[in-house]
């Protein structure tokens, strides 16, 4: 996590050699664009995956494959024990104390979207309230949105200052006695803005409100320790982790997993079902209906690995120098504002060019082989705030360099020379 | 192959993109409609005045990419005096010459010609024909909005 004293403006080329090495491990860096080589700086939207990966998936498939609890076979006991060390590996990465408040779920989106159908349907009543922040990736704002319409609660949107931070003092205003839970980004996809979750978390806590946090985009970039985080919900994605699509993680304080009733109906969550009646698993289970992504926690598990031999503190320090280094690199081209000046931000340079539509920056930079994002980030409450229909964004990670910061800046370059 | 990022942005394109021609709203426009490119949030309205079958008045206004105000720009342009029945069949081979089959309709369309680029560029196709799709939704359903997705 890049601090602040990273962001000053005398920053130089980056001195330490980075992480370059880690590049072989991604065979896709190898590749070229439009004949130019392949500048990955879309991290943010998902990352690319190391060989690691992609072998322990594939040796599952060769090796392993079965479906889970449920055979008398070999192949089945294989399959399942490596799926429940997958879970184990989970808790271990995110500190949890017990393996069984980690639940596997296609991605953060549907981590969030299985509280809010559980836990909020038991919560959340009339004239309560769910607190938001006005920074949220539209995955933490929708499913609020359509638990509260159901119960007829309100959401409501903690502020954001102009500097991309997140208004801390309206925040604890808005806890309310109403406030049923509060959903907030740990890191701000379109921005990249750290919140200050630990301190957000007390002050929720302080009031008796229980926090969940969206940690698609800090996982990937920084060590999380749910238990000295103290949230109530944690959640992830497994492909911006360097890991597969289709997998992620749903971390719940046992005593609400207990509690909350199932997501899904199917096999796999049950204990035993009659016509009459049906008993329910045990958590994690509980909520993992029909066959699970086998595979993509196999997956999941070897992106984990790879990133902890790698080191996530070194991740963390590469990738606040490269921040650190594009932000003076492309904030000195004429006409170019940076959008989000928060103190402490992550990996995401977001910016705007005068008389350039992010689109075409998107369109020539794709074409010097630099992939980025543009647009609303689907963050578009965001960028309402901010006044802006779209940004361009280059997001980094652990594979970038220095030199690819370059590229970026000339691709920027070129675009106002298409344009001037 | 490696196309020229130039034969995307020509001169034309980033002088229209610079200098929007017909950008204005039209107060009294006996045919409006809104046009939204949902995936890059660009957003444009399309205002037409339609005397005996013929576009007597066209304007627009909006924020998109320079591919969409160009586009937008140079439609209304191309459109200026034109029947109905011939904004209709000239939607058809624009539409047909950016996204079509082949190498699109025979026959120059003239200064449209420039947009003919975006074929090379297929995540920017509906850049280009936003507001072809939002003229032609305000001459047959105004009112409504005309969406690329």
């Amino acid at each position: 996590m890049n601090r602040g004293s990273a962001l000053r403006a005398d920053t130089a080329t980056p001195t330490v050699p980075g992480l370059s090495h880690a590049r072989g491990d991604f065979p896709i860096l190898a590749r070229k664009v439009h004949g130019k080589p392949l500048v990955y700086l879309d991290n943010a939207a998902t990352t690319q995956k190391p060989r690691a990966v992609t072998a322990a998936i594939r040796r599952y498939y060769e090796t392993s494959n079965a479906n889970v609890h449920r055979g008398v076979h070999a192949l089945s006991d294989r399959a399942t024990q490596a799926y429940e060390e997958a879970r184990g590996r989970v808790a271990r990465f995110l500190n949890a104390r017990e393996d069984r408040e980690i639940v596997f779920v296609r991605g953060a989106t549907e981590g969030i979207n299985l509280v809010a159908q559980t836990y909020g349907r038991v919560h959340l009543l009339e004239g309560d309230e769910v607190l938001v922040t006005g920074m949220e990736h539209h995955s933490n704002i929708v499913p609020w949105q359509m638990a509260c319409d159901r119960a007829g609660a309100r959401l409501k949107v903690a502020p954001v200052l102009a500097s991309g931070e997140l208004d801390l003092a309206a925040y604890g205003r808005m806890l309310s006695p109403r406030t049923r839970l509060a959903a907030v980004t740990h890191v701000s996809n379109a921005l990249g803005t750290v919140n200050p979750v630990r301190e957000m978390i007390g002050m929720a806590h302080a009031q008796g409100v229980p926090v969940l946090v969206d940690g698609a985009q800090a996982a990937p970039h920084t060590p999380v320790d749910v238990q000295a985080l103290g949230c109530d919900f944690y959640v992830f994605s497994g492909h911006k982790l360097y890991g597969p699509t289709g997998i992620g993680v749903l971390y719940g304080k046992e005593e609400h997993l207990e509690a909350m009733p199932p997501y899904q109906g199917g096999g796999d969550m049950i204990l035993r079902v009659t016509f009459e009646k049906t008993t329910y698993n045990a958590i994690p289970w509980k909520f993992e209906a029909g066959t699970p992504n086998i595979a993509g926690a196999i997956g999941l598990r070897a992106a984990i690995d790879y990133l902890d031999a790698v080191g996530l503190p070194a991740i963390s320090a590469h990738e606040g120098e490269l921040l650190a280094y594009a932000t003076e690199e492309v904030g000195r081209i004429p006409g170019v504002r940076i959008v989000g000046t928060a103190r402490e931000k992550a990996g995401i340079l977001s910016f705007v060019l005068e008389g350039v539509h992010p689109h075409d920056i998107g369109t020539i930079l794709d074409h010097e082989g630099v992939a980025i994002r543009a647009g609303h980030h689907c963050a578009m409450p965001l960028m309402d705030l901010l006044g802006l229909p779209s940004t361009a964004r280059a997001s980094f990670g652990l594979y970038n360099t220095p030199a690819e910061v370059d590229l970026l800046a000339a691709g920027i370059r070129k675009a106002r020379e298409v344009f001037r | 192959m490696t196309v020229d990022i130039r034969s995307l942005y020509q001169e034309i394109i980033v002088d229209h993109n610079r200098r929007p021609r017909n950008f204005r709203e039209i107060p009294d426009a006996d045919r409006i409609a809104n046009g939204d490119n949902p995936l890059c949030g660009d957003r444009l309205i399309v205002y037409v005045n339609v005397r005996g079958g013929v576009i007597r008045d066209i304007g627009f206004t909006g924020n998109g990419c320079a591919i969409s105000t160009a586009s937008a720009s140079l439609m209304t342009e191309a459109l200026l005096g034109k029947t109905e029945k011939e904004a209709e069949v000239l939607f058809g081979r624009f539409h047909d010459r950016v996204a079509g089959p082949g190498s699109g309709a025979q026959g120059s369309l003239g200064k449209l010609e420039a947009l003919a680029g975006v074929r090379e560029f297929p995540a920017r196709v509906k850049c280009a024909t936003l507001a072809w799709h939002t003229a032609r939704t305000a001459l047959n359903a105004p009112g409504q909005t005309a969406s690329t997705e």
